[in-house]
């Protein structure tokens, strides 16, 4: 295991899994709570669709896939802020389309040859330098925006209807929400894939969940045992010269049935806040 | 549209009102005048509008037409001098967070801050939690209360920013028929600083507390007084209620023929 230290693709790797899983542990706690998989998941796949345009149009990837992303949170919260009932059958809309436009317009493109599997498993084992750097950015922004409005993110997590009362802004942290949502998928969807990403955004924050006081922590064990599976999924894929991706979700996903298993056994354990 | 001048003593004054859901009328040609100090409890069949009038006073559900003044402002201005106890305190409770962080949400916007924490509202969530007998139990998680002991946080946080008016959705559904009376002197001894409206569906949780009983079944029948007679509850509801309160032998309605 050490000689795999040894290689510089291996540290950038390690280091872009432990940013994945901080942005990871902290957006995917929101996402979680708020009990928006699918519509985090319709983000994820409607940046797809900004990943074809970027390569169509001749677009930086950041460009075009943030545009579209954000394009799409924006209308996933305009159809939840006004039509809540209506809101499952158009992020299924977005999502499909999303996808679907994105494989049609690299089709288009003259003398693109795409591989869907490094899109949607990503390459966490060829992270240049310049991405790690640009994850680091979002990573950051990501945290502190979410640690200066942490008392209104609670509040709107928890009872949004009592915090409007209180005069909280709680339509504009929605959207706000999703906006940071469509920033930390983009960036982690190209280092790691599309896959993972909804993994990590969902498997660890899950399994914290039960065994947290306050969404802070939620979000700080979600993020260490995000960092857990991812890097001894990425040490294990080594090992046994499997896909890295995959394994590392195999890993959570082992995790996961531990967890519930560990609940099971264990039930009614008291959680003390913190 | 300016809300009119009105006497000090009328802290709710509802003229008119209408509301519908997905063109279903919810309420109509509602009429109400709340005066401070009032202990008011708002009785009629699930599904009458108590709950969609309790937000419309909110200020959370914009009025169809009509007008509601609020402690002499718009609903939505006057929100954060008002305390809400909602309905469904079961909902969310995998949610991670304290007892003692639930309450403090009670806090928020005081002086229009959202997101720092002051010694002075601190000390106003832990007098609150101490009114309520709650303080004790600030660092347990919220899905571990019992019913009774979630009723009482929950009011907890409506009481930290002290107000004027306490609205209470079905506050009395998750406590047992023994912990009734307790609950009533509570609201009692609340009613001394902050005028209090309560809903409930089941006429069994009225009390002597009470000063004044209003039937809302999409139309509101007013009643200046904590009693409640067949002939306003015939008024009230379409369907057969059962009646204990105030001597009033426990009799059964007829069903009520549809208009």
């Amino acid at each position: 295991m050490i000689d795999a230290l040894q290689m510089e693709f291996m540290r950038h790797a390690l280091l872009a899994g432990l940013l994945v899983s901080l942005v990871c542990g902290v957006i995917g706690t929101l996402v979680v709570v708020n009990r928006i998989v699918f519509l985090a998941g319709g983000i994820a796949h409607a940046a797809y669709g900004g990943i074809g345009l970027a390569i169509f149009l001749g677009w930086p990837f950041l460009a075009g896939t943030l545009g579209v992303a954000l394009a799409a949170a924006a209308a996933m919260a305009a159809v939840t802020l006004r039509a809540r009932h209506r809101a499952d059958a158009v992020v299924g809309v977005i999502w499909a389309v999303g996808m679907a436009a994105g494989v049609v317009l690299i089709d288009l493109t003259p003398g693109y040859r795409s591989d869907l599997m490094s899109y949607l498993f990503g390459s966490i084992l060829a992270v240049p330098a310049a991405e790690l750097a640009e994850m680091a950015a979002v990573a950051a922004l990501v945290v502190a925006v979410v640690a200066a409005g942490y008392p209104g993110f609670l509040a709107m997590s928890y009872d949004p209807e009592f915090a409007r009362i209180r005069g909280v802004p709680v339509a504009a942290l929605y959207v706000l929400m999703l906006a940071l949502i469509a920033a930390s998928v983009v960036i982690v969807i190209r280092v790691v894939g599309l896959i993972l990403v909804i993994a990590l955004l969902t498997i660890p924050p899950f399994i914290a969940e039960s065994f947290s006081g306050s969404l802070r922590g939620m979000m700080v064990r979600a993020s260490v045992l995000s960092a857990l599976f991812t890097v001894s999924g990425l040490l294990l894929s080594y090992a046994l010269d499997l896909t890295s991706g995959a394994t590392i979700i195999l890993v959570a996903a082992a995790g996961f049935g531990g967890a519930l298993l560990w609940r099971r056994l264990f039930p009614g354990r008291p959680v003390q806040a913190g | 549209m300016e809300p009119e001048p009105q006497s000090p003593e009328t802290v709710i004054e509802v003229r008119g009102l209408g509301f519908s859901f997905d063109g279903h009328p919810v309420l109509e040609e509602v009429n109400l005048r709340v005066r401070r100090g009032d202990f008011l409890v708002l009785i009629g069949p699930n599904g009458g509008g108590k709950t969609t009038l309790l937000k419309l006073i909110l200020g959370l559900l914009p009025p169809g037409r009509g007008e509601i003044v609020v402690l002499g402002t718009s609903p939505r201005r006057a929100a954060r001098r008002v305390g809400y106890v909602p309905q469904n305190v079961h909902v969310n409770r995998s949610f991670p967070i304290s007892v003692h962080d639930v309450v403090r949400l009670g806090s928020l916007g005081a002086g229009g801050r959202f997101f720092r924490r002051s010694p002075t509202a601190e000390a106003a969530v832990r007098a609150a939690m101490e009114e309520m007998g709650v303080w004790e139990l600030r660092r347990k998680r919220i899905g571990q209360l019992s019913g009774g002991q979630l009723q009482r946080v929950f009011i907890a946080r409506a009481l930290v920013s002290r107000p004027e008016i306490l609205l209470l959705d079905e506050a009395m559904a998750s406590i047992d028929a023994q912990g009734r009376a307790e609950f009533y002197d509570l609201l009692a001894e609340l009613n001394r600083s902050a005028t209090i409206v309560a809903v409930t569906h089941d006429t069994m949780m009225l009390s002597p507390r009470v000063k004044s009983v209003a039937c809302v079944n999409r139309r509101l029948h007013h009643h200046d007084a904590g009693e409640i007679t067949p002939e306003l509850l015939e008024a009230a509801y379409r369907c057969p209620v059962d009646l204990v309160a105030h001597g009033i032998p426990h009799r059964v309605f007829e069903m009520h023929r549809e208009d």
